[in-house]
């Protein structure tokens, strides 16, 4: 399972890279693998305002359909439209190309609540048992 | 809830990296490497799946021909050994118990192939009608298990293993005694999933070797352990009906567009008075396939909207794979359900426009 070091992590799943007061949010290479293929994605809009642990975005592979948490609060200020047309990218690479929306953040203490990845690492170990 | 219970191929599909999950009390694998690519491999090439949750009821005696008819819609006395027949069977008020396959094995012998997850409701159903009826009904469900080899080249795999001449074998046709990499076993040329194909009966304790065998041969082909995700992709493509979502006790035959299967002039059978009654006047639901024509996947129990109201419910949807689109089956009102007619799928409360479209979505070319 892939964890990348430099990035945050949600008990939902999902993953956080900080740049100055903006997050960019995907979701973590064990939630596309639970989930199993994504064919949709409902990206959210620019501008939508979102709070800390309610659903924002929605993601569908064939059998299921789950929400997106958000992990921060803040503005949404840019999103990745190429996952309307091409959903599969979260699958394929969910820590880069497969990223979901910019945020800027509302406060920052949000990210203390977030995990490293060797948290992450150890928490989904735990999940899975 | 009782235990969920395993097939005999429970740890082969662990070995096989299938995903487990329940399903009608049963623990199966949704998939093993992803189900577009499974869903792919069946249309394509081949998937092997493990259906042992299917249950077998056998029925035997001098009045087995006469207690069939009156059990189920479809006319059971056309059947000539070693064919099967597909057929609902229902309650007195046209609601359907089960849908299931009919093996002639013989003029007093017959093999029912029923759902998983009425089993037990089916044989109390059963035992109910046996009335006066001279039969033996056996529960074989525990002692049977199930593969189905579906795909374009099943029958060149299942070639490799068997000495039986399986091209003279034509679709709902059956072969009893068909040893199959050494082991003894039914063989018939059914599915559900669209395609070609073969389901393989045998003893429980051949499963895992059967399993283990089609596999090997198969690799050079391209066949895919396939799970129950896909097989519900395929089957929908195909707009196969599936109990409990297309049919069930308060949809009948006729709404769900399998009427064909229902022959009411055969005699008395149970759902007959309700069934003429519904076929004379029209039924005023029935199922139709749509297209999402918007954004969004319809998916089982969302409403249907229509003229500011609430027209039906959609019984299944998703992706489906092998069109590239966001389809649905829906029972709506029938006044709603011509080919162009548009109505909406209300997703997470939003109106999502749809379109009706011709069934089945995907049809295999050649036989």
């Amino acid at each position: 399972m892939n964890i990348p070091a430099e990035l945050k992590y949600s008990r939902d799943h999902e993953w956080v890279k900080i740049e100055g007061n903006h997050a960019t949010i995907g979701i973590t290479d064990y939630a596309q693998s639970q989930l199993g293929d994504v064919v949709f994605v409902e990206v959210p809009e620019v501008d939508t305002e979102i709070t800390v642990g309610t659903g924002f975005s929605v993601v569908e592979s064939v059998k299921a359909v789950s929400d997106i948490y958000a992990p921060v609060g803040g503005k949404i200020v840019e999103v990745n439209d190429a996952l309307t047309d091409a959903p599969e990218i979260m699958n394929e690479d969910p820590y880069g190309e497969g990223w979901l929306a910019v945020v800027e953040l509302t406060d920052p203490a949000d990210l203390d609540d977030l995990l490293s990845s060797t948290e992450y690492e150890k928490f989904i170990t735990e999940e899975g048992n | 809830m009782t235990e969920a219970k395993k097939t005999p191929l429970y740890e082969t599909h662990l070995k096989y990296g299938g995903k487990i999950v329940e399903f009608g009390g049963w623990l199966l694998p949704v998939q093993y490497t992803g189900i577009l690519e499974e869903h792919r491999a069946v249309r394509e090439k081949a998937g092997l799946f493990d259906v042992s949750h299917m249950g077998e009821v056998l029925v035997k005696g001098v009045d087995a021909l006469a207690f069939l008819q009156n059990l189920v819609t479809n006319d059971v006395s056309r059947l000539t050994e070693h064919k099967i027949q597909y057929t609902p069977m229902c309650y007195k008020d046209g609601g359907v118990v089960d849908d299931l396959l009919i093996y002639k094995q013989g003029e007093e012998e017959y093999l029912l192939v029923i759902n998983a997850a009425n089993i037990e409701k089916d044989w109390q159903w059963m035992q109910e009608n046996k009335g006066k009826f001279c039969i033996e009904l056996t529960n074989l469900s525990d002692t049977t298990a199930q593969l189905a080899l579906q795909g374009p080249l099943a029958q060149s795999i299942l070639s490799e293993l068997t000495d039986t001449n399986l091209e003279e074998l034509e679709y709902y046709w059956f072969l009893p005694r068909v040893i199959v990499a050494g082991k003894e076993t039914l063989v018939s040329r059914t599915g559900y999933t669209g395609e070609d194909g073969f389901e393989i009966y045998c003893r429980s304790e051949d499963a895992v070797a059967l399993w283990d065998e089609i596999m090997t041969v198969g690799k050079p082909y391209g066949l895919l352990p396939a799970g129950l995700g896909c097989r519900d992709t395929l089957r929908f493509e195909a707009c196969l009906p599936l109990y409990g979502h297309e049919l069930s006790k308060d949809i009948s035959p006729l709404e769900a567009g399998i009427g064909m299967f229902v022959k009411l002039d055969k005699g008395e059978f149970n759902g007959q008075a309700a069934l003429a009654e519904q076929k004379k006047n029209g039924v005023k639901r029935k199922i139709a396939g749509f297209a999402v024509t918007g954004r969004g996947i319809a998916r089982a129990e969302y409403p249907v909207m229509a003229e500011g109201r609430r027209i039906g419910t959609v019984t299944t949807g998703t992706y489906a794979p092998t069109l590239d689109k966001n389809l649905g089956l829906a029972l709506v009102e029938a006044e709603f359900t011509k080919v162009g007619q548009e109505f909406a799928i209300e997703i997470r409360g939003k109106n999502v426009a749809a379109e009706v479209i011709s069934k089945p979505f995907y049809k295999r070319e050649g036989k």
